[in-house]
């Protein structure tokens, strides 16, 4: 049984614009998809501990120390838009 | 309708590690900006986070700390969100399995006491800062927006509480409390004015007796445990406000204004769903052991709650040993003055009182003050040995607590040095009652009251130096 996907919800989550016949390619590519995870999930995984990760590895830390940071300068250089020392981008209030 | 509020608080604490969650970059905050930064916590592509282990140890503490279960195994998500304070267009944080899940604390407003429950602590990385720059320099019509980055990717614990909490006494309470545990771990230095503990809470209401949770609003901004107090005060009447005119709540992300006291909509919130939360692909399971939970448990400071009935078990009233258990420098200096040898009310009344209303007023530290443990001592055997009357024993504290010097040299130099050499005051008694031979008379004949005046006359020859209480005992082997 095929699964609804809300595309146009998908699409505005990713601040994506896409066309209608955008959307209707894309809906039917990412169906494809979710059947098949559907397909997997019927699988019987009882006892099987839920993995996140492929390798079979935990606790990859780093000590508490410092290292350098990069060149100010640099950094700005590559933005769009920077004054004294900050990135400048257009008001931001919204999480739209 | 009479309603019961339903109150779930969400703490931040930045940690005061030396460097980033999952970068070498230093947590500084007073460095100039974008000056700590890299390609992992500016979010360029390829680059690979790595955790710090003692941001894992730290929330481990602040989990055990309140009574929480510790996931032997957690695991990273992103959150996934579009706003221009974190680089990555997504947050590192934790969903499904928090490092600390489950504990409590217990509150107590006005004697009453409430336990708490904590559904989670899990470990998440800070946001940029953002300075939105306008004419009227209010956030609603900013003209651009500046960022600064070097906050972003500090190792930040979010410290749930289930909705527990009923009233917005206990709400305040309950984020004092925390911050003053928070503190004492000394895994932050958890200051609101800094923004580095932050308090939201979720606020609902629902009619008294009725189980099932009204729709919550969040309240943000609050930046003193006084506003939190209002804003929720505020929020819960604004809602019944609301309602009992037969309108709805509707959920979503309230801002407080401090001056003008009332809460304003922000944004609706997005459900959690479109956080799009996935696990964190670059980054391996936690483990935390037994073992290493065992370790981290033995590094545990004691807690400012049993701290504070120790201290009731010498002898300090309830308030007091409050007051001392909960702020590191007069929990220290109250240490040392008892290992100095003061009595521990004596100690306890002068840190709470004098003590700290001079650290108010000159806007500094104890800690940073000229006064230690050994001068709380000395100050206290000399009020024990009737040098110094109570009185001037307050003036004296102010004195050492300016750099004067020892108590004994500043007593001597303001001239405070009680005169209790039973000599010299015997000779100011009898040169007194030379000087008063009526009075003396009607004293010794009964006229109990006129020791007052004798006293006061004593008092006077000695320019106020006198021991009252060893003067009245001479006067009184006078009339004898």
């Amino acid at each position: 049984m095929p699964i609804e996907i809300d595309i146009a919800h998908v699409a505005r989550l990713a601040r994506i614009e896409l066309s209608d016949q955008q959307l209707a390619d894309y809906r039917a590519q990412l169906g494809v998809i979710l059947d098949h995870a559907a397909r997997v999930q019927e699988l019987p995984t009882d006892g099987v501990a839920p993995t996140s990760h492929p390798l079979d590895m935990v606790n990859a830390f780093r000590d508490d120390v410092v290292s350098p940071s990069l060149d100010r300068d640099e950094v700005l250089s590559q933005a769009p838009d920077a004054i004294n020392g900050f990135f400048r981008v257009p008001p931001s209030l919204d999480n739209e | 309708m009479k309603w019961e509020p339903v109150i779930g608080i969400e703490v931040h604490v930045e940690l005061e590690t030396q460097s980033k969650m999952f970068c070498g970059c230093a947590v500084d905050f007073e460095a100039e900006p974008n000056t700590n930064v890299c390609p992992v916590c500016l979010g360029l592509p390829g680059a690979l986070p790595v955790p710090n282990r003692t941001a894992i140890e730290w929330i481990t503490k602040i989990g055990l700390a309140f009574n929480c279960s510790i996931s032997e195994r957690s695991q990273f998500h992103r959150k996934n969100y579009f706003y221009s304070d974190q680089p990555k267009n997504y947050q590192i944080s934790q969903f499904d399995v928090p490092v600390c899940h489950d504990g409590w604390i217990d509150v107590t407003v006005d004697g009453e006491t409430s336990r708490i429950r904590v559904n989670r602590a899990h470990m998440e990385e800070d946001t940029g800062k953002s300075i939105h720059v306008g004419e009227s320099g209010r956030i609603h019509s900013a003209t651009e927006t500046l960022l600064n980055f070097n906050r972003a990717g500090v190792p930040l614990v979010e410290i749930v509480s289930e909705a527990d909490i009923r009233s917005a006494a206990q709400a305040r309470a309950y984020a004092q409390d925390l911050r003053t545990v928070v503190a004492a771990l000394g895994v932050s230095d958890a200051k609101l004015e800094e923004g580095s503990i932050r308090f939201d809470a979720n606020v609902s209401i629902r009619p008294v007796g009725t189980e099932p949770f009204g729709t919550k609003v969040e309240v943000k901004n609050m930046n003193s445990f006084r506003s939190l107090e209002r804003a929720v005060d505020y929020e819960i009447l604004r809602q019944a406000d609301v309602l009992d005119q037969g309108g709805t709540v509707d959920q979503e992300t309230r801002h407080w204004d401090e001056g003008e006291g009332v809460t304003h909509s922000m944004r609706s919130k997005e459900g959690s769903s479109d956080y799009r939360y996935f696990p964190e692909p670059d980054l391996l399971p936690i483990e935390v052991t037994e073992e290493w939970r065992n370790e981290i448990a033995a590094t545990l400071p004691e807690l400012p709650s049993a701290r504070a009935a120790r201290y009731v078990g010498l002898g300090v009233d309830a308030d007091s040993a409050t007051s001392l258990a909960g702020s590191e420098p007069l929990m220290v200096m109250f240490e040392s003055s008892l290992a100095a040898g003061a009595p521990a009310q004596v100690a306890a009344n002068w840190l709470t009182g004098e003590v700290t209303a001079w650290s108010r007023r000159e806007s500094t530290d104890i800690t940073d003050s000229a006064l230690t443990g050994q001068h709380v001592a000395q100050l206290a055997a000399m009020v024990e040995a009737n040098s110094l009357s109570s009185t001037a024993a307050k003036e004296v504290l102010g004195h050492v607590l300016a750099g004067e010097g020892d108590p004994a040299d500043v007593a001597a130099a303001h001239d405070l040095i009680q005169i209790s050499d039973s000599g010299a005051l015997e000779s100011a008694v009898d040169q007194v009652i030379g000087e008063n031979e009526d009075q003396f008379a009607r004293l010794a004949g009964g006229e109990d009251k006129l020791i007052g005046f004798f006293v006061g006359q004593v008092m006077r020859v000695t320019g106020g130096k006198a021991d009252p209480r060893a003067v009245t005992d001479i006067i009184r082997s006078r009339i004898g």
